[in-house]
């Protein structure tokens, strides 16, 4: 049949044809993927790694704040981490939701989580949690596969041993904020969890705790998990350890002398002007801080009426009270107003013009002398001075004795006090001096002001007549904790020395303001002047700015106590300086300071630790001059 | 007859075993061995797990090519008899969908037969070339080049291809509409319907661009250099590409392939399926996977031009048509050639459907081979 053939031949040659087009369309298929895998193959190999490989910075470890022995006083511990990536999740809070199924999350780390994501830019790492105890963090690890964003990490994080002993010396350390990221470009502030100084030490010398970033090259999946890691690695370099010259056992003892009180101690070695013990109560914990602090926490911690987050020892102010009377009372021997054995009679007050000046002692001290008034601390004698001494003298006496004077010991916040004199008056009020504020000034009260740390300083130049200049910071970490510094001379005529040391050592003997604090005569003697700070003045400016609250008055209007003492009277070692807001008067600071002289002299403290952890540096001190 | 010299009489008579024995093992085997390199790659898309992919599609491949042979051995008058019945069924299965099947994949593509999701526009790719082929095997050589015989499979064609687009599923409603022109073309219709309408298919996108909105207009673009958008709609493109590209001559290796193992590839284990074989086996294995599909695809072509009637010539042609479109347009597509429409590659990718249809077709064809000698009733009118 004609028509079967042509009907054949017909479709035989179009399913050639379309075979050959088949063929054809193959062999552009073929030319397609070698033009890909061959003559582009270069180009999407790169692409590839591109793609799976991840430079990431590791973080370096912060460096460590050791006490002068080398025991951490801001340390580094493993802890276990979750971490958010906004862009590769799907909804943030719909993902939390999931992992508080896991873990156990606060309301307030739930909302620092979305308002950090929703800040950041998607790609960054938000940290959930830290602190993840190791079964928590296996199981996450096991459950968050199907969450994608969500990895479990490890690494290390701050952690203050002594919790709030050291707070106000250290500081702490928080997630670097969004102002923070402006100042900074460096990309290690964007390191999730990287935390940066916010206060103390930790702040100050944030640049060389902190270290430098190393980088390392990971494989990662399309939701950025790491996969693995591809050699090699470049290591972070950990930040530089800070050396400070604080003797931890001494610290932790004058913390837990002070115990509730609201005070500021500070402790100085004479010798060399080691800061020993900074303390401030009532304190903080700064672990608080490094995980960020819920609101409450925080307002209960600013609200607190006696400041728990105020270095009282560098950033309170107060009038020094009794404790400037040697200061006063040299200048003006060296004036020669008066000589130690000037009498004046105290009848309890001292009228000037139609104003009574009144002894601290109402029925009077009698006809002292010099000696006689600084161990009983009679007002009525340095009224007298102050009406035969300028205020200027008296003013540059206070001075040479560091008082008004900013030391930089790293810690931010150190205050200047204030010594009054002529030209001060003037420029901030515009008028002239008056001799009633010589006879206020001449007791510590009036406008001067002081702080621990300073009084610390003027009791260290009081007992070794020398520039004691305070240190807490050790220079790039060569030390050798026994040596002494060879200070200046204040120059002061070695008779004078004596007679203000004798004095001194009389506060504490029969009569002494601070008798009922002696030590026995076979321990080591220690000298010192207590001082009592009246603050219903400033209580009262307290009060009309509303920052205090009418059941804290009664409190709050107590004086503060002072005491600056130092021992042993032979080869003085020791310096300290005792303040207790609202503690009642000079006598209870006494106590304490020198509870804190005898646990120093015991365990010579600053020389050795006290417990024989660290045994080479131990041996190391022994040989020096206290020993 | 006319045609007894061409086509000597062979034996027509074989039983069912006989004809299961007489087909081309060699051909059946390249099959199993492609089907179970579908299975290597679902292991290796599960990250080197035969779970969860690799057993369903190990356990799927064996049944459905028990299918095609039970399909290949069967008499072939009984496929002609089933011809129009089967498009009529299809069709019912597609218009069932749109009442009852699940909602997938953006459209009601899926009849949930428990065992697997069924796509019947799968199989009205089968069903439609039978219609089409035992339409065309009644008609002689004149008649079939009469415009208006053209009528009926236009019917056939456009059925089933406007159901599908409404699903909607524009690519497998084109690629219906292609593999039945393509059949309408070999049964001897006039060449000038397709040069014309070949010559209209180029220029529409002239004449419709300036007719598009702005986010049509920047879908195409997007195709056209996926690059320009490498997060949004030309993220899976370009992904392919630097998997392709990144495997070289040789590839990365079985398992090693970054891009897949990796996540970083969309839709591995169906549609960019031979992107991962590319990744991890290079081009030499893209080559090698795209000969062993050409030496299955021109044995339909053969076994059409020596099949002694028009409706097993018209069926394995078509058939073998229909499976090359699967295999250019997946290939096509992962290369960046062709738009992403989400049409597997037969046997390698995951699916059920595909797997079936492809089964069902080279069934078919082979049903084609053994009764090549067969000659069937001129009008169709029986099996004789």
């Amino acid at each position: 049949m004609a028509k079967e053939g042509l009907r054949y031949t017909l479709f035989s040659r179009r399913a050639l044809l379309v075979a050959g087009l088949q063929g054809l369309a193959i062999t552009i298929l073929g030319g397609r993927l070698y033009y890909l895998s061959i003559v582009q193959g270069a180009k999407y190999r790169l692409r590839a790694d591109e793609n799976r490989i991840s430079t990431r910075l590791l973080s370096p470890e912060r460096g460590r704040i050791l006490d002068r022995f080398g025991s951490a006083i801001a340390d580094n511990r493993r802890d276990f981490q979750v971490y958010l990536i906004p862009e590769q999740t799907g909804k943030v809070s719909q993902t939390l939701a999931k992992i508080s199924k896991m873990i156990k999350l606060q309301p307030h780390q739930i909302a620092r989580v979305e308002e950090q994501a929703s800040r950041q830019r998607k790609f960054i790492p938000v940290q959930i949690t830290d602190g993840l105890n190791w079964q928590d963090f296996s199981r996450l690890n096991a459950e968050v596969a199907d969450l994608p964003g969500v990895y479990p990490d490890e690494g290390m994080i701050r952690y203050y041993p002594h919790g709030q002993e050291f707070a106000h010396i250290v500081g702490y350390v928080a997630a670097p904020r969004a102002e923070d990221l402006d100042i900074s470009k460096d990309p290690l502030l964007l390191l999730p969890g990287f935390k940066i100084g916010r206060q103390g030490l930790e702040k100050r010398f944030e640049d060389t705790l902190q270290g430098s970033a190393g980088r390392k090259r990971v494989e990662v999946n399309a939701v950025g998990r790491e996969v693995r890691e591809l050699p090699p690695r470049q290591e972070a370099s950990e930040g530089t350890d800070l050396r400070v010259t604080l003797d931890s056992d001494l610290q932790k003892y004058v913390n837990k002398r002070l115990g509730e009180e609201a005070a500021g101690v500070v402790v100085i070695d004479i010798t060399n002007g080691d800061v020993l013990a900074l303390a401030s109560t009532p304190s903080y914990d700064p672990n608080d801080f490094i995980g960020g602090m819920s609101r409450e926490n925080w307002q209960s911690l600013l609200n607190d009426p006696r400041k728990p987050l105020l270095n009282k020892c560098t950033g309170g102010q107060f009038p020094p009270g009794s404790t400037v009377k040697m200061l006063v009372a040299l200048a003006a021997l060296e004036k020669g107003l008066i000589k130690p054995n000037t009498r004046f009679t105290c009848e309890g007050k001292h009228e000037l013009g139609d104003h009574t000046f009144h002894c601290w002692q109402r029925k009077g001290h009698g006809a002292v002398d010099l000696k006689t008034a600084i161990a009983r601390s009679c007002d009525v004698y340095f009224y007298h001075i102050a009406e035969l001494l300028d205020i200027d003298d008296l003013a540059k006496s206070a001075r040479r004795f560091g008082l008004g004077v900013k030391y930089d010991i790293g810690i931010d916040g150190e205050r200047r006090g204030l010594v009054p004199d002529r030209g001060w008056k003037l420029a901030t009020q515009g008028e002239k001096w008056q001799l009633g504020e010589t006879l206020n000034v001449s007791i510590g009260q009036g406008a001067m002001l002081a702080t621990p740390l300073q009084l610390a300083v003027m009791m260290a130049r009081l007992a070794s007549g020398n520039m004691v200049e305070p240190r807490l910071i050790f220079n790039e970490g060569k030390l050798d904790i026994s040596k002494s510094v060879q200070f200046q001379s204040l120059g002061i005529a070695p008779q004078y020395m004596d007679f203000l040391h004798q004095a001194m050592a009389g506060v504490m003997r029969p009569q002494g303001t601070a008798y009922d604090v002696r030590r026995p005569k076979s321990a080591p003697q220690l000298a010192g002047k207590t001082g009592t700070a009246q603050v219903r003045r400033i209580t009262m400016e307290e009060r009309e700015k509303g920052v205090l609250k009418n059941e804290d008055i009664a409190w709050a209007s107590r004086d503060h106590g002072v005491f600056v003492g130092y021992g042993p009277v032979v080869d003085s070692r020791y310096a300290v300086a005792v303040l207790m807001q609202h503690g009642g008067g000079g006598r209870a600071a006494a106590a304490v300071g020198r509870d804190i002289l005898d646990f120093a002299i015991a365990n010579q403290s600053g020389l050795q630790p006290k417990k024989q952890g660290s045994a080479a540096l131990n041996s190391a001190a022994t040989g020096g001059q206290y020993g | 007859m006319g045609s007894a010299r061409m086509f000597a009489p062979r034996r027509t008579d074989k039983n069912w075993w006989q004809r299961l024995l007489g087909l081309n093992w060699f051909i059946i085997l390249l099959i199993l061995i492609l089907g179970g390199f579908g299975v290597a790659m679902q292991y290796s898309v599960a990250g080197g797990s035969f779970e969860p992919w690799a057993r369903i599609h190990l356990i799927r491949l064996l049944p459905t090519m028990l299918l095609m042979l039970v399909i290949a051995a069967t008499d072939i008058r009984i496929w002609f008899a089933l011809a129009y019945p089967a498009w009529i069924g299809g069709l019912a299965l597609l218009l069932a969908v749109e009442l009852i099947g699940a909602t997938g994949m953006g459209g009601q593509r899926w009849l949930d037969l428990g065992i697997a999701r069924l796509q019947p526009s799968e199989l009205m790719k089968v069903a439609t070339i039978l219609a089409l082929a035992r339409y065309f095997h009644g008609l002689d050589f004149y008649q079939s080049r009469r415009l208006f015989n053209l009528l009926p499979p236009l019917f056939l064609i456009a059925v089933p291809v406007l159901v599908v687009i409404r699903q909607p599923d524009l690519g497998t409603g084109l690629m219906i509409f292609a593999v039945g022109a393509i059949t309408i073309f070999m049964a001897g219709a006039r060449s000038y319907i397709f040069w014309s309408g070949g010559a209209v298919l180029a220029i529409t996108p002239w004449v419709i661009w300036p007719m598009l909105r702005d986010y049509q207009r920047d879908r195409i673009l997007t195709f056209l250099n996926p690059e320009s958008d490498p997060l949004g709609a030309g993220y899976q493109i370009t992904q392919s590409k630097i998997a392709l590209g990144s495997g070289g001559m040789s590839g990365k290796g079985f398992l090693q392939g970054t891009q897949s193992q990796l996540n970083f590839l969309p839709e591995m284990k169906t549609d960019f399926i031979f992107t991962v074989v590319v990744e991890e086996f290079g081009m030499l294995g893209g080559f090698a996977l795209l000969g062993v599909c050409l030496i299955i695809l021109g044995y339909g072509i053969l076994i059409g031009l020596g099949c002694r009637n028009q409706f097993g010539r018209l069926l394995s042609v078509g058939l073998s048509f229909t499976l090359f479109m699967y295999i250019f347009i997946n290939v096509g597509m992962v290369m960046g050639l062709l738009p992403v429409v989400g049409v597997p590659f037969p046997l390698v990718s995951y699916g059920g459907s595909a797997m079936i249809t492809f089964m069902i077709a080279y069934g078919l064809i082979l049903s084609v081979a053994s009764h090549r000698d067969v000659s069937l009733a001129p009008k169709g009118s029986g099996l004789g």
